[in-house]
């Protein structure tokens, strides 16, 4: 009986330390990429990193809000994933500041990270000289989409250039009886609208004043009193039915051809593409008004949770190596509609818009974060509901200025 | 001395029943209560802080406009939710109550509703509200071009729409409780009346309905914890909008604890919202022991 029960122990042993030794190290990885096209750009890592000797166990949850919350309630109950998914924002901050993270210094310096990343990236990742992030895509929340069937029932030639040639292309989609923008009435939504006129009507310096240095001055200006009402103008384009709406159902209403222009990030090239409709020939995308105009960057970044279980250690170092290798990234952008967090990659792989994209990224003056980026969670949230209620409602612009002044400062 | 050993035991073994609720109470409800009052005291973000700061996460939370228009769109919405409810449900009740065929059938549809999850209805109400492709677009179909429902993407009458689909779902209960009240009404009150050539409706409002009075007060509590805890049938039927339109309390409390990463901030939220809680519930739930401690005594 003793002897039997020592046996089976023995076995199991030797199985549990040949799997260990066959199979390469293993790494969980939390993440919300579950849409279609998401789970085949997710699928690019896991082919990479299982290529690379790894074992990718994925844990996929819905909704970003709930995937960061389960992985960070796992880190704080003792049972952290090798990687879990946050934005590339100050949404990890707290965790770094508490000591629950690994840092991947090691392959950050050996790979050079400080000189390929965009320094708006790179300035997220990096707190306090230590890479506490692995950022691996950059998107770009600010396209200016439109139909080219739409537009050529209104009768517009050429692309808006600015601002102003936007707003009399709206009027001539208003006058062919089509809904001159198309839009989704969600908070988040009405967020993007919002960066969009404050980059390409205030430009780069008055959106640094507002998102990062949160100057009370400039808020309470005329320059950001000038881009709110442009804000609430464009509010006058949008069709009845905008509350509620989805971005991917207000982006079937260009792909219909009903609607003229919609801003949205370049997420939405994969509805387009779902349609089978190609850049450039059924639909335009601009990136921005004017040569000078900011490329909004948004993204996604890996952290590693604190172990000291040295096979885990060794995962999240791979997973790092792995998942910004520049073969890596090109394969996973195109899948996600995302351009890559290099610059030094082949861009003839990459559709047009990716690759004005890419074009742009390479003057860094032209870089700048989204409202993450600058600003914590919380303010965010705050800057987000003074913005819808702005847009859904009639506030004077001036007690939009004073709220905004009062939400940033906290 | 057999007696007493005998009492004590019983009064061992009633305790030891009672002590796993007490130590949940204890533990779970109000031990969390206390931490979240104490956090709510202080600076924490994604975590909690011990760095106090009195007062001012409810300074903000009353600063803020979302929040007190939170508060707004709750108080509308349990004022008509309640009374509907209790309407509704109490006519269901009676009129299931006239003995009607297919009782059994009635009974189970009307409380269907309320066995399914809001996430799922919400949707399905979620649909037929928007003007797009449900109710409005239906019976333009069907020939009536000017027809016109179009509430949920109206910032004034979003809140109706909650009260219509919660209302559709809660009413079923408020039947079934009543309805059980209604049974355990003597058959001899009715024969009484009867004699007196009372009409029935008068029967229900002047006798029966005041003899009910604990199955409503207990309809009412029910109703009560559901109005503070709304928070599905928004998410899945308009997600607070339009705009702000439709935001109530506890999504308020739900944003800022994990999207927004400001616990101390959700705590206070809720806090205010226990306090509102127990402010409108304790004076009832007084009055109704002290009116059964005279009815014990009697």
């Amino acid at each position: 009986m003793l002897t039997l029960r020592h046996w089976t122990l023995a076995c199991l042993i030797l199985l549990a330390s040949a799997a260990a030794t066959a199979a390469g190290p293993k790494a969980e990885v939390i993440h919300w990429w579950t849409s279609g096209g998401e789970s085949a750009a997710v699928k690019k890592f896991s082919e990479a990193y299982t290529a690379a000797g790894g074992v990718w166990v994925d844990t996929a949850i819905a909704l970003g809000e709930q995937a960061r919350s389960v992985a960070i309630n796992r880190i704080i109950g003792g049972n952290p994933p090798t990687a879990a998914q946050f934005n590339t924002s100050r949404q990890f901050l707290d965790i770094v500041e508490q000591g629950m993270l690994n840092n991947v210094d090691e392959i950050a310096i050996r790979d050079g990270w400080d000189k390929f990343l965009p320094e708006t990236v790179l300035n997220v990742v990096r707190v306090k000289g230590h890479f506490y992030a692995a950022p691996v895509n950059i998107h770009m929340p600010t396209w200016f989409w439109y139909s080219k069937a739409a537009f050529k029932k209104a009768g517009i030639a050429t692309e808006p250039k600015s601002m102003d040639e936007m707003f009399v292309a709206l009027e001539k989609l208003k006058a062919a009886g089509l809904i001159p923008l198309a839009h989704g009435g969600q908070p988040w939504q009405e967020n993007i609208v919002f960066t969009a006129v404050l980059a390409n009507v205030g430009g780069t310096e008055l959106y640094l004043k507002v998102m990062r240095d949160r100057d009370p001055a400039a808020i309470q200006g005329e320059a950001f009193r000038t881009v709110l009402s442009s804000f609430k103008r464009l509010q006058s384009y949008v069709d009845k039915g905008a509350p509620g709406r989805n971005w991917n159902d207000a982006t079937a209403l260009l792909i219909t051809g009903k609607a003229g222009m919609q801003i949205m990030g370049d997420w939405a090239k994969g509805e387009f593409a779902l349609a089978k409709q190609t850049p450039g020939k059924d639909y335009g995308c601009i990136p921005g008004f004017g040569a000078r105009s900011p490329y909004v960057i948004q993204g996604d970044v890996f952290v590693f949770p604190k172990t000291s279980d040295a096979e885990a250690v060794r995962a999240q170092k791979l997973l790092a190596s792995v998942m910004l290798a520049p073969a890596v990234q090109v394969e996973f952008s195109n899948k996600k509609g995302s351009i890559p967090v290099r610059t030094d990659v082949d861009a003839s792989k990459l559709d047009i818009c990716a690759q004005q994209g890419l074009a742009i990224m390479k003057d860094k003056s032209r870089q700048l974060g989204n409202g993450e980026v600058y600003l914590n969670p919380d303010q965010n949230g705050a800057l987000s509901d003074i913005l819808t209620a702005y847009w859904n409602r009639n506030v004077p612009v001036e007690k939009v200025q004073k709220d905004i002044a009062l939400a940033l400062r906290r | 001395m057999k007696f007493r050993f005998t009492r004590l035991s019983a009064q061992l073994v009633s305790w030891a029943a009672l002590m796993p609720m007490a130590l949940t109470v204890l533990v779970a409800y109000l031990s969390t209560v206390l931490w979240s009052l104490k956090v709510s005291l202080t600076n924490s973000r994604t975590f909690p802080s011990d760095e106090y700061v009195g007062l001012a996460q409810y300074q903000r939370l009353f600063d803020n406009d979302r929040w007190l228009l939170s508060l707004e769109n709750l108080a509308l919405y349990g004022v008509l939710f309640i009374a509907v409810c209790m309407l509704l449900g109490f006519l269901l009740a009676v009129f299931i109550d006239q003995k009607v065929r297919g009782e059994g059938l009635f009974r189970t549809v009307f409380l269907y509703p309320y066995a399914m999850s809001f996430v799922a209805t919400g949707l399905v109400w979620q649909w037929m509200l928007n003007p797009g492709q449900g109710i409005q677009q239906a019976l333009r179909q069907a020939g009536f071009e000017e027809f016109s429902f179009d509430w949920i993407i109206d910032q004034d009458k979003v809140m109706y729409t909650i009260v219509i689909a919660t209302v559709w779902q809660a009413s079923g209960l408020v039947m079934a409780m009543l309805l059980a009240g209604l049974r355990g009404i003597d058959e001899e009150i009715w024969k009484a009346a009867r004699i007196d050539g009372i009409p029935a409706w008068r029967v229900y409002i002047s006798i029966v309905l005041p003899m009910l009075a604990p199955s409503v007060a207990t309809v009412f509590v029910l109703l009560f914890t559901a109005v503070i805890k709304l928070f599905d049938s928004v998410v899945s039927m308009t997600q607070g909008g339009p705009g702000t339109a439709s935001e109530v309390p506890a999504k308020f409390i739900m944003d800022h604890l994990f999207g927004r990463a400001n616990i101390a901030l959700a705590s206070a939220g809720s806090i205010v919202m226990l306090l509102t809680v127990l402010a409108l519930v304790a004076p009832f739930m007084y009055a109704r022991s002290r009116a059964n401690r005279e009815m014990g005594e009697q």
